[in-house]
């Protein structure tokens, strides 16, 4: 599930954020806390030293409302005792501290004992010895001035104000994670992962009426660096909305036409209920992704591990044992990578020390495969993790968290305008807005951000107040339309909360202006 | 780091202030210890213990702020994190928003924030507690999955007008699923304590039980207009997206539920059933909180609204000074004043309609009449002449909270309660309304 923003960390200066910590010296720590759990009982330990650091230019209009660099460095370390996990985490990183962090991760694992019914069985994996990976990134975000960021947002505001905008709020993220894992299998992975994601609210008043229109920013965030803000002609696609980005953004030109879009908003006509032929670009359809096969193929939430908090799946194994569960038309090709190139969820090595890598989990409209970790991989027959074990941070213990869930593009050459031209009566979907879904994954609601209704093959005009509710299996059957690969976007998010106590973490979803036929639309104004 | 007493922070906070060479500067100690341990298909999964502590110091000149942190406590490392903040404060762009620091202020009587009992927790007593709610579930043959964890923390802050505050608290949540083997069924319990002995964890999962038992064999009704009876923790996530969005400058901006036309705002006007009091008590026993915000403002009793009349606003201290109003910080915590019936006894008054027991992924579908949409979850019940007359299946509903305080029909006796989505902790009453909208009907159990 999707959280509202949240803030971690402690504050730090931006200078503090270009220090890199010497491998040489997590090493050191990792060996203190594993030669301590093994001597206290542990049968396997594996060990997290993070430093995690995060900057929030916040800016509203012509202000700067806040600059916050963060940081949270610490060790979390995990074991298996007494056949039972324990874990255990201190920003203590003195070898006494460390040492005592994982007797506690022992102890515990060792008191919990007694409340398991079979003790954790885990996929065999090599060790790796010292290796590293870094994230492919040309401009790497902490090392842009903060000035050049805050200019950069105040002109992006003061162009949607020029637009005829009341207000404005424009925030630029950015996250480096500085993982090293250290394991029993005889890994020492030392890892440097960048992402960032700018993104604008703009709201604009009719004192007249009283009613207000917002229209967020077309970004996606992304696992690239600084130069995702340096959009070249290649990254923008012109449709009848007004432009959409691929792989860049244009953060200025976003805000200018966002200016403009939410005028039109206002003036839009009010959505008349009823079944529509939905196209939904990709700055939508991620989401809709993530929500309706991301998390239902997520192996620990199929198997219950997850069902006090994020809930379970409708995609029970005898669905996937049985080999002809029709998830969705044969259009409907849907994968799990954990390896694509400027996606949010790219690392080289999962926080089990496991290499990561690309497989299916919907082939043809099928259900093929779930994404699993370590403890659950021989669940599924399987020899090996599949690489999607996650923590958000060094005091978080790891576990299962979704890969990149992507929908493929369709083989056939097919633009959006061709999508757009085929549909007698439909909505245009751009953009992501409220979300919701329940906890077995069958039912949904999503809105965007902008509707734009289709009659007779043409944009007729804008709409507002819609919203879709769909039935996830019926939903995927009605898909009949997938544009071409020169259409494929990724969109994303950056905080995906699951688990207790609640984890965040990042993912993308790619797509192309995917068709779905007569789905249920309704009209979402009210009177208070 | 062990909790420092109240005399401990204050000498520290002392040293780092001593430090300074700013105009102004501020000073914020949080130190934690947590544990924690989750289970699932009658099993314990994850475990752990974190211990992290933090001081942020904020120094000012003019209207330029440098802020930096650190979680080392000697000397040096003091006096280098002092240095640190005034060197970005320089660096700083002016904030022409920014308040000077405030002096001394008066909090009254320290809340009962901390218990004793949530301070000894160990391990072990967390593994009992999880073994009792265990065998409970594995005795009726069902199937649980939980999470409990305790924490204790201490605040402070001191800056170089002369303020001090300090708080010491203890938090414990818990929380259980228990599910039938078929899927069929499931039924929720969740509770929030500041002391670790009121936990009663095998009762709590016999609540559940009871709920997975009974809500096997749902029945599909048509979606639409239902007379319902929301249990207190799915009337918190519908009432606190009503507390999240009472904010001065939002609504003032003319984008929020509480705008008017001509920049005028709803303060002062009749939103909602007049039987309707919702008010914020630090001092109150069942819902302790700190007396005091994290920019030192003391946190009082506030009454949000009184007889349906919305009576106050939070808001920043830059905002309020512009437009006039009183700094209210956001509480801590906030009460519905509840009636004198059970829930048993507002079932018994229902003719026809339906006890919900949960709602699920609640979130806003329009701001302007703070429409939300979310879902029920773990045991929804049709009732017809007073009684509970079979299990229902599980609603999508697209529903404000505006729309539903005006169609109250009953106010329950208000518990401690505590919301599954933000796990804020409430007292809040059982609440049976009038004509809430569900719109569609879901498959999930």
């Amino acid at each position: 599930m999707l959280p509202a923003i949240p803030v971690f960390g402690k504050e730090i200066s931006p200078e503090q954020a270009l220090e890199y910590i010497d491998p040489a010296a997590k090493k050191i720590m990792s060996d203190v806390a594993l030669n301590a759990a093994r001597s206290k009982g542990a049968t396997y330990t594996d060990v997290r030293v993070g430093r995690y650091l995060n900057q929030y230019v916040v800016t509203r209009e012509d202000k700067v409302e806040n600059i916050v660099n963060t940081e949270s460095y610490g060790i979390g370390i995990r074991v298996i005792s007494n056949g039972s996990w324990g874990f255990a985490a201190t920003d203590k990183m003195d070898k006494d501290s460390i040492a005592k962090a994982a007797e506690l991760a022992v102890t515990i694992a060792k008191e919990n004992a007694r409340l398991l019914r079979e003790p954790v069985k885990l996929a065999p994996q090599k060790g790796y010895g010292e290796v590293s990976w870094k994230a492919p990134i040309e401009k790497n975000a902490f090392e842009v001035p903060v000035k050049e960021k805050v200019d950069l947002l105040l002109a992006v505001n003061d162009a949607a104000m020029k637009g005829g905008a009341d207000y404005i709020n424009s925030i630029l993220f950015a996250v480096n994670e500085q993982k090293y894992f250290a394991s029993t299998d005889g890994s020492y992975i030392d890892q440097d992962i960048h992402r960032i994601w700018p993104t604008f609210f703009i709201t604009k008043i009719d004192k007249a009426t009283g009613k207000f229109e917002t229209r967020n920013a077309l970004s996606a965030p992304t696992g690239k660096g600084y130069e995702y803000l340096n959009a070249r002609p290649q990254d923008k696609i012109q449709t009848a909305s007004g432009t959409l980005y691929k792989g860049r953004y244009d953060m200025l030109e976003d805000a200018t036409q966002g200016a403009r879009q939410v005028g039109e908003k206002m003036k839009a006509k009010s959505v008349e209920p009823g079944k529509y032929d939905l196209v939904l670009d990709p700055s939508h359809l991620w989401l809709t992704i993530h929500e309706s096969c991301g998390h239902p193929t997520e192996l620990d939430r199929v198997l219950g591990y997850e069902a006090n908090y994020a809930g379970t799946s409708f995609l029970t194994l005898d669905k996937w044992e049985s080999k002809k569960f029709n998830y969705g038309s044969k259009e409907v090709n849907i994968t799990a990578d954990k390896t694509e190139v400027g996606s949010l969820g790219a690392v080289g090595y999962d926080d089990e020390g496991v290499k990561c890598g690309k497989w299916d989990v919907i082939k043809d409209g099928i259900l093929v495969n779930y994404q699993a970790i370590r403890d659950q991989a021989h669940i599924l027959g399987l020899n090996a993790s599949q690489g999607c074990c996650y923590a958000d941070n060094w005091s978080s213990v790891q576990f299962q968290r979704m890969a990149n869930i992507s929908l493929q593009p369709g083989k056939a050459k097919l633009s959006i305008a061709d999508q757009i031209k085929n549909v007698e009566k439909g909505i245009y979907i751009v953009g992501d807005g409220s979300f919701s879904i329940d906890q077995q994954r069958y039912n949904f609601q999503f809105g965007g951000q902008l509707y734009y209704e289709i009659k007779e093959g043409k944009i007729a005009g804008m709409l507002k107040d819609v919203a879709y509710q769909a039935n996830t299996q019926e939903f995927w059957n009605s898909c009949v339309a997938i544009c071409d690969q020169s259409d494929y976007r990724l969109g994303g998010s950056f905080f995906d909360g699951k688990g207790q106590p609640g984890q965040v973490s990042a993912v993308s979803h790619g797509s192309a202006t995917t068709r779905f036929n007569k789905v249920n639309v309704i009209n979402t104004a009210r009177k208070i | 780091m062990p909790i420092l007493t109240k005399a401990e922070a204050k000498a520290l906070l002392t040293k780092v202030l001593s430090y300074s060479k700013a105009e102004q500067c501020e000073v914020n100690l949080n130190c934690s210890d947590s544990g924690n341990i989750r289970y699932a298909r009658n099993a314990v999964s994850t475990s752990g213990g974190i211990s992290a502590n933090s001081l942020v110091v904020s120094s000012a000149f003019g209207k330029k702020l440098g802020t930096a942190t650190i979680n080392e406590f000697d000397d040096a490392s003091l006096e280098k994190i002092v240095r640190r903040a005034e060197e970005l404060a320089q660096l700083a762009p002016e904030n022409p928003e920014f308040m000077p620091f405030l002096g001394p202020q008066e909090y009254g009587a320290d809340s009962p924030t901390f218990s004793p009992a949530t301070a000894a927790v160990t391990p072990k007593d967390r593994a009992d507690a999880v073994q009792a709610s265990l065998k409970e579930a594995i005795d009726s043959k069902l199937n649980a999955a939980g999470f409990l964890s305790n924490s204790i923390g201490c605040s402070a802050m001191m800056n170089s007008k002369g303020l001090f505050a300090y708080n010491t608290s203890t938090d414990v949540a818990f929380n259980i699923t228990v599910r039938t083997d078929d899927g069929k069924g499931s039924g929720y319990a969740t509770r929030g304590y500041n002391d670790f002995s009121k936990l009663n964890a095998k009762a709590d999962t016999a609540i559940a039980t009871k709920k997975a038992m009974s809500s096997i064999t749902a029945k599909a009704i048509e979606p639409g207009k239902y007379t319902v009876i929301l249990e207190p923790t799915a009337v918190a996530v519908m009432l606190e997206n009503l507390f999240f969005s009472m904010d001065a400058r939002q609504a003032d901006e003319g984008r929020s539920f509480m705008s008017k036309t001509g920049g005028k705002t709803k303060l002062g006007e009749q939103l909602v059933d007049e039987r309707v009091n919702i008010y914020s008590d630090p001092w109150n026993p069942e819902l302790p909180t700190a007396t005091w915000s994290g920019d030192g403002r003391p946190q009082e009793k506030v009454n949000w609204i009184e007889k349906g009349v919305v009576k106050n606003l939070y808001s920043s201290r830059y905002w309020a000074q512009k437009t006039g109003i009183k700094a209210i910080p956001f509480p801590g915590g906030a009460i519905m004043k509840g009636g004198t019936k059970t829930l048993e006894e507002l079932i018994k008054g229902t003719e026809k309609g339906i006890l919900v027991t949960r709602l699920w992924y609640i979130r806003t579908v329009d701001p302007q009449t703070l429409l939300l949409t979310g879902l029920t979850r773990d045991g929804t019940f049709y009732i017809e002449n007073g009684e509970i007359k079979f299990p229902v299946k599980n609603f999508r509903f697209n529903e404000s909270p505006i729309i539903m305080l005006n169609n109250l029909d009953e106010i329950g006796i208000a518990e401690r309660t505590v919301s599954a989505e933000s796990e804020a902790n409430y007292l809040l009453p059982p609440l049976r309304i009038r004509d809430f909208t569900f719109t569609s009907l879901s498959d999930a159990v």
